[in-house]
């Protein structure tokens, strides 16, 4: 177990990065404390298998180091890190039986035998791997495959960290939320830290303590669900998490005034946009989610263009101008016919400056 | 209700190649057959003799040691070969520009005509004249492979080697570069040293080209026949008169047809017999 420290990492997997964009990871500055459980969440080619790499040690990063506790372990080699990961595909020794497969990570380190048997039952107990388990391993459906890779993940209890690759994207959907569930109670037994990519923010949501969003190579904020809810830093996190995502809108600031095509919003970060809203060169956009967009007597006037009903609530798209607004209204709610008019919870409107949250975001 | 046409003529499509098969496979097979059960004086004109052909063919000590002759040679160029092979598609680069150079590499002797190896190795370990044959004798060995059956077969199974190695070769290298990098990977995390990755990811993952390039060189090298008798013609003596060479001299040295053909049924069936056994052993191995 250990806490692991990532600093200023750059990675590109060119020989001789020339611009920016030749980095898969920008720069990674960040700390996953001791026994957390952590997400990384981001679309797909954002760079967070490259960071699980970095961390594992199958990857040198470009610069910057990587620390486990206090020692800094940049040039150690991955198997003398002590980690365990689970790749996004079942990777299985095709000719061991299933036992032995969740018994080699052990055999290779050593332990007594009579201890790797009793271990080997539990983690495949854990998993309902004992039907079979002297069976060859390539025998079993893609399911269980992965089932023994994640077992070999986390057979080894010592381990600084465990890092899991999208392990569910070739698990049945029922099964997913099982597993799901398993790792997150295996998380509270053992206690070891552990990191997990997906793209999938329920994935994310569920897991974590804390979530790491990723965009473009770089984490665009790290929080808790709710943070990430409640106060996206960037509109890429408040499109990414939630569903339907943000709305973001392009507004224009004029002096104190952030203003939405000819309507004055009221934003919770409104002062920062006399610092740097005004500026000529900065693209301004409001965000504010669909659950906190209402319908009014007076504001901002709209157009119905469709209802979905989702069950629980209802997704009514509405426009104003060309631009598409999206709100959730309860499921009972009347909805108004034709035109409306629509009001953003001002505490939940942020202003954006070239896409970071105006005035907090300014640091980065 | 189906009424369903039926066209005696739709059989027409199917002829040609009923014909193709008959005359390239069929036919000549059964000349053998024929020529392997009866007697003939030339002139067409034939007299039967049921199995006479293969009783004396099987119970000949010619026909033994040409097959002990030819197995212990296959035997002994696959567990040269294979291994070899391997070891080399794994000292390999994986990528970069000396990829392309080493295939090509390997390739060439694959290339080479088999007479024209067998040519080249005959001059090159000639005692008198040869590269090899005069620098092994200059360094105090007393190496002639037209006259010592030992050094005839060192060389025959030396010249093999190196007309054949590059085919196990470059299976394996194929077989190793569709390993998926997550396998290494995982076997890194898991703790693996280099001889447990070989062990439990490269060899099972070669597996099936494995039995392809041992299939190959066992029929290539069970039914060689160019090669030894351009380098030592069979001998010295008959001490490198494999069982081609041997049904060779045979069919048209001694014109003794009738065993010849006897003899061809025989060595065919041998060359089915182990593929099949070996094949099946391999794939049952796999489905379990």
């Amino acid at each position: 177990m250990a806490k692991i420290t990532l600093q200023d990492i750059r990675h590109s997997y060119l020989a001789a990065p020339q611009t920016e964009d030749d980095f898969a990871l920008k720069y990674i500055d960040t700390v996953f404390k001791d026994g957390g459980a952590y997400a990384l969440l981001g679309p797909s080619g954002c760079g967070k298998t490259t960071l699980l790499g970095i961390v594992s040690g199958l990857i040198s990063p470009t610069s910057g180091q990587v620390w486990f506790n206090n020692q800094n372990v940049t040039e150690v080699d991955t198997i003398h890190r002590h980690i365990a990961q689970v790749f996004q595909f079942p990777v299985i020794y095709d000719t061991m039986s299933v036992f032995d497969n969740l018994a080699f990570p052990l055999r290779n380190r050593k332990v007594a035998e009579s201890k790797i048997k009793t271990r080997v039952f539990e983690v495949a107990k854990m998993l309902d791997l004992e039907e079979g388990i002297h069976r060859r391993a390539a025998s079993l459906t893609v399911d269980g495959k992965q089932k023994i890779s994640l077992g070999r993940g986390v057979v080894r209890e010592d381990v600084n960290v465990m890092m899991f690759d999208e392990p569910l994207t070739v698990i049945d959907q029922n099964m997913k939320w099982e597993l799901r569930s398993k790792l997150k109670e295996l998380h509270q037994n053992v206690g070891t830290t552990m990191i997990y990519v997906t793209h999938d923010q329920t994935e994310a949501l569920t897991f974590a303590d804390e979530v790491l969003v990723m965009f473009e190579g770089k984490v665009v904020q790290s929080g808790t669900p709710v943070e990430l809810f409640e106060k996206p830093m960037h509109t890429f996190v408040g499109y990414f998490i939630g569903s339907p995502g943000m709305n973001v809108l392009p507004c224009q600031v004029r002096g104190d005034d952030v203003v939405f095509a000819g309507q004055p919003i009221q934003c919770s970060n409104q002062g920062a946009a006399v610092s740097n809203g005004s500026a000529n060169d900065v693209r301004t956009e409001i965000g504010v989610r669909p659950e906190f967009v209402t319908f009014s007597d007076e504001g901002i006037p709209v157009t119905i263009r469709r209802v979905d009903d989702l069950g629980r609530h209802q997704l009514v798209h509405v426009q104003h101008d060309q631009y598409e607004i999206k709100l959730i209204c309860p499921e009972d709610a009347p909805i108004p016919n034709g035109s409306a008019a629509i009001q953003f919870d001002q505490n939940r409107t942020f202003l954006y400056a070239d896409s970071w949250l105006a005035n907090e975001g300014d640091s980065r | 209700m189906i009424n369903k046409t039926i066209k005696q003529s739709a059989w027409l499509f199917v002829l040609p190649v009923v014909v193709l098969v008959a005359f390239n496979a069929l036919i000549p097979l059964m000349t053998v057959v024929n020529y392997s059960l009866q007697e003939t004086f030339g002139d067409n004109v034939f007299f039967w003799e049921g199995l006479t052909w293969f009783e004396q063919v099987l119970n000949s000590d010619r026909f033994h040691d040409a097959f002990i002759r030819q197995i212990s040679f296959t035997a002994i160029i696959l567990l040269i070969e294979v291994p070899l092979g391997i070891a080399i598609a794994l000292c390999m680069p994986k990528k970069g520009p000396w990829v392309s150079v080493c295939l090509v590499m390997m390739a060439l002797p694959l290339l080479i005509p088999w007479n024209v190896v067998g040519a080249m190795w005959n001059i090159f370990a000639l005692p008198d004249i040869g590269l090899l044959g005069r620098s092994l004798n200059a360094v105090g060995i007393d190496y002639n492979f037209t006259q010592q059956p030992l050094a005839a077969w060192a060389t025959t199974i030396l010249m093999d080697v190196w007309h054949w190695t590059s085919l196990v070769v470059l299976l394996s290298y194929a077989g190793l570069s569709a390993i998926p990098q997550a396998y290494y990977q995982a076997a890194k995390i898991d703790g693996a040293s280099q001889w447990a990755v070989f062990f439990w990811i490269q060899l099972p993952k070669m597996k099936r080209v494995l039995t392809i390039a041992i299939l190959l060189r066992f029929m290539d090298s069970f039914m060689i026949y160019t090669e030894p008798f351009v380098l030592t013609g069979g001998g010295p003596g008959n001490s490198t008169t494999f069982l081609s060479i041997d049904l060779v001299k045979l069919a048209l040295g001694q014109f003794d047809l009738g065993p010849a053909a006897a003899m061809s049924l025989i060595y065919f069936f041998i060359v089915l017999l182990i593929c099949w056994v070996f094949y099946t052993l391999m794939m049952k191995n796999e489905q379990q």
